[in-house]
């Protein structure tokens, strides 16, 4: 599989670098080379977040995002900010309930997705970020499906092992955009 | 013929470099007494201080470590940590204690380190030259206060003992004196409690000894020893400061 | 797993039982983990009431002999100076985390290399070097934290991980080395831990006043340094053998040099890189034989310009010596790195 380079981007606390990290694991349960490295500093606390993650067969470089293949983006900042820098032919998942522009450029992909809506209606609270991540899975093949319902049971906390399930209806409702 | 008077074993078979009427040389004696009547020279180990008593690393029969100036509690605290059943003292002056050293000195109190201080107070900078110290007096003269340590605008001496004894992690805090053979009998005691307030491993410790420093001060050893108890004793008065230790002194 | 507290797993793994820290952004991950772990281990963590307080703490446990760290970012060590000189002076053996973010004064919190003058010149006031490992991935800060405690107790000095807020907070896969039963320390006869009436006593000690003593203590450790120097500069060598321009980089920044050296070749240019792993001893050989056969050099930093230094210093004039850099927390990008390889390409051809 070519190199991912994924870009996720939101506010904090919508769960952007639980997100990275369950697209950073999954792609080790495919034995691939993975990095995650987020923002980090005040902005995590109510500001921007936003966390880059490189899969790849070959060791990976930087692991810095800056030219994303896909982007997903939670609010209009995070889309005004990278939707630009997103590579010719690449991916942008958008978070339509958030963000109410259409983006203009015809040599990218972009899938619109009320995530935040639909997790609120399919009592998926808190999981637009995973309902986005597995539009994300659908359209790019980051992973097989299964190396991601690994990941989400790695990543979920034992003390939240409830929360299990609805990320993976998330991930599956995701899929279907 | 019995003897009734010896070097305690403690202290090396070696000439200090203190000054003829320094305190240090009894102070040192009374340390090293201690920890031969405690028998724990064998896994004592001293920490020694910036200041006058820099050298006392080869005075000590017992392993010594220099530090830098006011890390003396520190590095006792790395000591301790990784020798928990070992018995680890400061030796310090007050600058060291007092001025550079406050943060250091505050908080291994606090955090009821296990421990023994033995603070020197002899209101001044000996090592330097007779600078002003944390501890000296209101109006006393010293290099750095020509006109006398005037408190408006180098503020007022610390009392030790008492702001320490404020701490929940202190376990005995006294100050003690050596300014007569009676008051060196008391501060002999004070120290040998603190360390076995240590070797219970009751918490901090510390002793507040009232020196003289009679090169700096510019008087005999005798009119040291008077300027103490007129000046000194007044703001710095001898007692128990804080004692959870239960046991008798 | 995490940067920082792969640092922490591997301290743990090396041994270390006396950790002693302040919190500061970006390392702090370093001391949380401890504060987990130690207690469950019978290790001691403890939160200082000071970086000096920390570093000091880290010398008294060091006297004691056993292994000690501290860890920090940039202002923490500045801080940690003083002590660092003293252990240093103590030929005390220790290790010291730094998780570069930028400065100068309370500075950023983003990733930098802005301290590589403190960390190979002046960690602390006099004539005295601290080993300086720079790991570039998360493996390499496991791998490398076990080096530099080893390197510590062999050369009684101490030892610096250098790395920054980008390795610090990324997460990336690792995998530990076998856990021995029990890490075997050296034997440590200079250690202030008492003397149990089997030996004289011990002075763990920097202070010389008569100046022949001194000098001949520092000239002792300079023999010392010269062995140090001949025999663990580190590097990696990647595509340097037939390489017209070579790149130097370290830590993090030699991941993004990668990158680009790797468009380059794609494009048909010859870029290769060399990435020292020991700041200091520098590794001088790799650069000098490189300077042979290559056509020009360019050093990339996320500072000023601060290790280019030493690659001027290795080349001796012999070839010409570029530098690109961002600084204050700026993170090269690869395209950037890649345009200044064109331009130098287009010059050398």
């Amino acid at each position: 599989m070519a190199l991912q380079n994924i870009l996720l981007a939101g506010f904090g606390g919508q769960g952007i670098l639980f997100a990275g990290k369950v697209a950073a694991y999954s792609g080790l349960m495919d034995g691939k080379e993975v990095s995650w490295l987020p923002s980090y500093g005040p902005e995590m606390r109510g500001g921007t977040a936003n966390c880059s993650v490189c899969i790849s067969d070959d060791p990976i470089g930087s692991p810095l995002v800056l030219a994303p293949g896909a982007l997903l983006a939670m609010n209009i900042q995070s889309y005004d900010k990278f939707i630009d820098a997103v590579v010719p032919g690449g991916i942008a998942v958008i978070d339509s309930t958030l963000v109410d522009k259409k983006c203009s450029r015809t040599d990218i992909t972009c899938v619109y997705v009320p995530a935040t809506a639909l997790a609120n209606e399919k009592e998926l609270s808190g999981l637009a970020n995973i309902i986005l991540l597995g539009t994300l899975l659908k359209h790019t093949g980051f992973a097989t499906e299964e190396a991601v319902e690994k990941a989400i049971s790695k990543c979920v906390p034992p003390k939240k092992q409830h929360l299990l399930e609805p990320n993976m209806r998330a991930v599956r409702l995701g899929m279907e955009y | 013929m019995a003897v009734v008077f010896e070097r305690p074993k403690a202290l090396l078979d070696v000439p200090t470099h203190y000054c003829p009427g320094c305190t240090h040389g009894i102070i040192h004696r009374l340390v090293a007494e201690a920890i031969d009547a405690l028998g724990v020279e064998d896994r004592a180990v001293g920490v020694a201080p910036v200041g006058c008593a820099v050298m006392a690393y080869d005075y000590f029969a017992c392993d010594m470590v220099e530090a830098a100036h006011g890390r003396a509690p520190a590095v006792a605290t790395g000591l301790k940590r990784s020798l928990p059943d070992n018995v680890i003292f400061t030796y310090q002056g007050d600058g060291d204690l007092a001025a550079i050293g406050t943060a250091e000195t505050v908080h291994s109190a606090t955090r009821g380190e296990n421990i023994t201080v033995i603070f020197v107070n002899n209101a001044i900078y000996g090592m330097t030259g007779g600078q002003m110290a944390p501890t000296s007096l209101p109006g006393q003269v010293t290099q750095t206060t020509p006109y006398g340590r005037d408190v408006k605008t180098a503020g007022y001496p610390v009392r030790v003992c008492e702001m320490l004894s404020t701490l929940s992690g202190v376990a005995y805090a006294e100050r003690v004196t050596v300014d007569t053979p009676a008051h060196v009998r008391q501060a002999g005691a004070a120290i040998k409690k603190a360390f076995q307030t240590q070797i219970d491993k009751k918490g901090f410790s510390i002793v507040e000894v009232v020196s003289s420093c009679p090169t700096n001060w510019g008087l005999t050893p005798a009119e040291a020893l008077q300027w103490l108890r007129d000046n000194m004793l007044p703001y710095y008065p001898l007692g128990v400061y804080k004692d959870t230790t239960g046991g008798d002194k | 797993m995490k940067g920082n507290e792969a640092l922490a797993e591997a301290a743990i793994r090396s041994g270390c039982r006396h950790f002693f820290g302040y919190p500061i952004t970006p390392q702090t991950e370093v001391a949380a983990y401890m504060a987990k772990k130690m207690p469950k281990i019978g290790g001691t963590y403890l939160q200082a009431e000071s970086e000096i307080a920390a570093i000091n703490m880290v010398y008294g446990a060091a006297s004691a002999g056993v292994r000690a760290m501290t860890s920090s970012s940039s202002p923490g060590i500045s801080l940690k100076s003083e002590g660092i000189s003293y252990i240093a002076g103590a030929d005390l053996p220790c290790l010291i985390i730094n998780v570069q973010r930028g400065g100068p004064g309370l500075g950023g919190i983003q990733p930098s290399q802005a301290d590589y003058w403190q960390a190979t010149r002046a960690t602390g006031h006099g004539d005295f070097h601290v080993l300086v490992f720079a790991p570039s991935t998360i493996q390499e800060m496991v791998d490398l934290v076990g080096l530099a405690f080893e390197k510590a107790d062999a050369y009684r000095m101490p030892a610096m991980i250098l790395a920054d807020g980008m390795l610090g907070q990324m997460m990336e896969p690792v995998s530990f080395p076998e856990e021995a039963a029990e890490v075997k320390l050296p034997e440590k006869p200079w250690a202030t831990n008492g003397h149990k009436g089997k030996r004289p006593h011990n002075i763990v000690n920097s202070l010389y006043l008569k100046p022949d003593q001194l000098e001949k203590t520092i000239v002792d450790r300079f023999q010392r340094y010269e062995t140090i120097k001949a025999t663990e500069a580190r590097a990696e060598e990647y595509l340097v053998e037939d390489a017209e321009i070579v790149l130097v980089a370290y830590g993090a920044t030699a991941r993004i040099v990668k990158s680009a050296v790797n468009t380059a070749r794609e494009m048909g240019i010859k870029a290769g890189m060399i990435r020292p792993i020991t700041l200091w001893p520098y590794p001088v050989k790799n650069i000098q034989k490189a300077a042979e056969t290559a056509k020009h050099f360019l050093c990339v930093e996320m500072s000023m310009g601060q290790m280019v230094d030493d690659v001027r210093l290795a080349v001796n004039g012999k070839r010409p010596v570029s530098f690109f850099g961002h600084t204050g927390g700026v993170i090269p990008a690869p395209g950037e790195v890649l345009e200044q390889i064109k331009e130098i390409a287009g010059g050398v051809r």
